[in-house]
């Protein structure tokens, strides 16, 4: 296990290291100087060099390169080209509404597939299985903000349980808070659960072929202990893959959603940080997001290496 | 009969023909404004209804085939053009460095969420179809070469492949003469599930701004006109997001269907 987790931790480390010379480099080239931007077309060329200067935009690219991840690792995110004020207290306020969302709708998304993929799986080939099947074709087919802005049409234009966008803020109450995020959460988490749904199925019907589970029958275990006992426990592995894919997806997933909602979210973040070539943000947020993907993803490579040693063997 | 195979094949053959017959014929100008006529529901002349402009909307679906098929199938090209040859490549040197330097480049790109990456691509080299293309195109890449490498990996230890080998072909030319023609259904199905993912993209993309740039028509920016005049006028995000789900319905169903009926080992369909 030791060597495993060791082995993974490297790839992990190479991984960040290469994913954060690929954003710089992006960022790098991109058109438009940052200080100009801020100054204006008129600005006199003395004034944009000590702007520069001032922002470290005159070292070299290397040193540039170093300092910023340097100082991520001591959890300093650079500061805001645009609000001069440091990017890990802008993150950190926007991490308050998106991190919550994408949990609120990982929880929604599993309490609605595990029953349906479980429910179709036993009643394999039956009406059910085929209906339960068909709303998940469906539900993978549908965009999440198109889903949202009908979401937002019946049940915050027409029936005026929910504001139409908006976040209320966690000063105002948990469940305030959490009511400005239940549509968001719905929209993002109906076409997940369509794919989850379809993982358990899939998943569990592979594990009732296999001979422990005639075994638990043939010992006297009915179908749905059987099923409970010793087919949910194997069919977890797939099912906690994409589990952890998803929770990134949702975590950035959430950009497109907030901008339906007019959440204050990351995702507006990037948006609003790319229109004011404020590109320190862009850079680091984004770098962010694609850590706690790659984080996730080892954890979940882990905890089933944990779970399952003929994974460790296999690796 | 694989009912699965037709109704997939209906839909999606429906929305190629939308597409090609907009060259030639649409009921209306799909640009032309007509203020008296503005937010009509659906009518005997104007079928789907018209926009704020007046446009109408069942000229405007048609021609947002065009660029919904045109950014997709691009993009899925850049996929297979680039993917399959590295995954064929992975596979002849299975174990060897290349195959390592080219699964981890894959596993790479994976941990990107690609739509932040798509974002900052068309946000920062400029919105447009092109940029949008390429950002959805680079995601298809990992995707195709794993399914090939994948499929290629067992054919290697087949018979038939050792006798090409003792009949001294190189490794080059055993992959595009025995393996590729023996993994095409895999890269066929594949590239319909890629296809809708495009789709898919191509309508987020264009609904934030970043997609086709007017006067380009485009499903996505449809739903962003659409998204203010919602309360008073449903059926404009309604008419472009059914051509959305019934087209990646349509695409995954065809997918389904074609792994089935190309595969009889896989007749039990599952996922």
């Amino acid at each position: 296990m030791l060597r495993y987790t060791l082995k993974r931790l490297l790839s992990l480390i190479i991984s960040l290291a290469i994913a954060s010379l690929v954003i710089f480099t992006v960022i790098e080239v991109a058109p438009g100087d940052p200080a100009s931007f801020m100054l204006g077309i008129n600005a006199a060329e003395d004034t944009l060099a000590a702007l520069r200067a001032e922002l470290g935009l005159d070292q070299p690219k290397w040193q540039r390169y170093l300092a910023w991840v340097g100082g991520m690792l001591q959890g300093d995110f650079g500061t805001s080209y645009q609000y001069r004020t440091p990017v890990s207290e802008m993150i950190a306020d926007r991490l308050w509404v998106s991190l919550p969302l994408a949990l609120y709708a990982l929880t929604l998304s599993t309490l609605i597939a595990f029953p349906a993929g479980i429910y179709a799986a036993s009643r394999r080939g039956k009406a059910s299985d085929v209906g339960v099947m068909g709303a998940t074709q469906i539900g993978v087919a549908i965009p999440n903000f198109w889903f949202a802005m009908i979401l937002v049409l019946i049940f915050a234009i027409n029936l005026r349980w929910f504001s139409a966008g908006g976040f209320a803020g966690w000063d105002k109450g948990f469940f305030a808070a959490m009511k400005s995020l239940t549509l968001p959460a719905i929209a993002l988490a109906l076409p997940q659960a369509a794919i989850l749904a379809r993982v358990m199925r899939s998943s569990l019907l592979d594990v009732l072929d296999e001979d422990f589970m005639r075994t638990a029958r043939a010992k006297g275990l009915s179908r749905g202990a059987a099923l409970r006992r010793h087919g949910l426990r194997n069919a977890m592995i797939p099912v906690l893959t994409i589990l952890g894919l998803q929770f990134s997806f949702l975590l950035a997933g959430g950009i497109i959603i907030e901008q339906v909602f007019y959440l204050p979210g990351l995702g507006r973040l990037i948006f609003q940080s790319i229109s004011a070539r404020d590109l320190i943000v862009v850079e680091s947020v984004t770098m962010l997001l694609v850590f706690a993907v790659i984080t996730v993803n080892f954890l979940v490579d882990l905890a089933y290496a944990a779970v399952d040693p003929r994974l460790r063997a296999r690796a | 009969m694989n009912r699965t195979l037709i109704l997939g094949g209906i839909l999606s053959a429906l929305m190629v023909i939308a597409a090609l017959l907009s060259f030639v014929w649409t009921p209306f100008d799909h640009s032309a404004m007509n203020i008296p006529e503005k937010l009509q529901t659906p009518n005997s002349k104007h079928w789907f209804g018209t926009d704020h402009f007046g446009r109408d909307l069942f000229s405007m679906i048609m021609v947002g085939a065009r660029t919904s098929i045109a950014v997709a199938c691009v993009a899925v090209g850049i996929g297979i053009g680039l993917g399959v040859p590295l995954g064929l490549w992975a596979a002849a040197r299975q174990g060897g460095w290349v195959d390592e330097v080219i699964m981890r480049g894959n596993d790479l790109i994976f941990a990107f969420p690609s739509l932040v990456i798509a974002i900052l691509i068309t946000a920062i080299f400029g919105a447009g179809a092109i940029n949008a293309i390429v950002a959805i195109g680079i995601f298809n890449i990992p995707v195709f070469a794993r399914v090939t490498r994948g499929g290629a990996l067992p054919l290697w230890a087949r018979e038939f492949i050792l006798a090409a080998r003792v009949a001294g072909k190189g490794a080059a030319r055993i992959s595009i003469e025995h393996i590729l023609p023996n993994i095409a259904n895999l890269l066929i199905v594949q590239a319909t599930i890629q296809f809708s993912l495009g789709i898919l993209a191509e309508a987020a993309l264009s609904y934030v701004g970043l997609g086709a740039q007017p006067p380009t028509p485009s499903w996505g920016r449809m739903l962003a006109d659409a998204q203010t005049l919602v309360s008073i006028a449903p059926h404009m995000a309604l008419v472009p997001g059914f051509a959305i789900i019934l087209t990646v319905l349509g695409l995954n169903l065809l997918g389904d269907g074609l792994r089935d009926a190309l595969d009889p080992k896989l007749r039990v369909a599952r996922v």
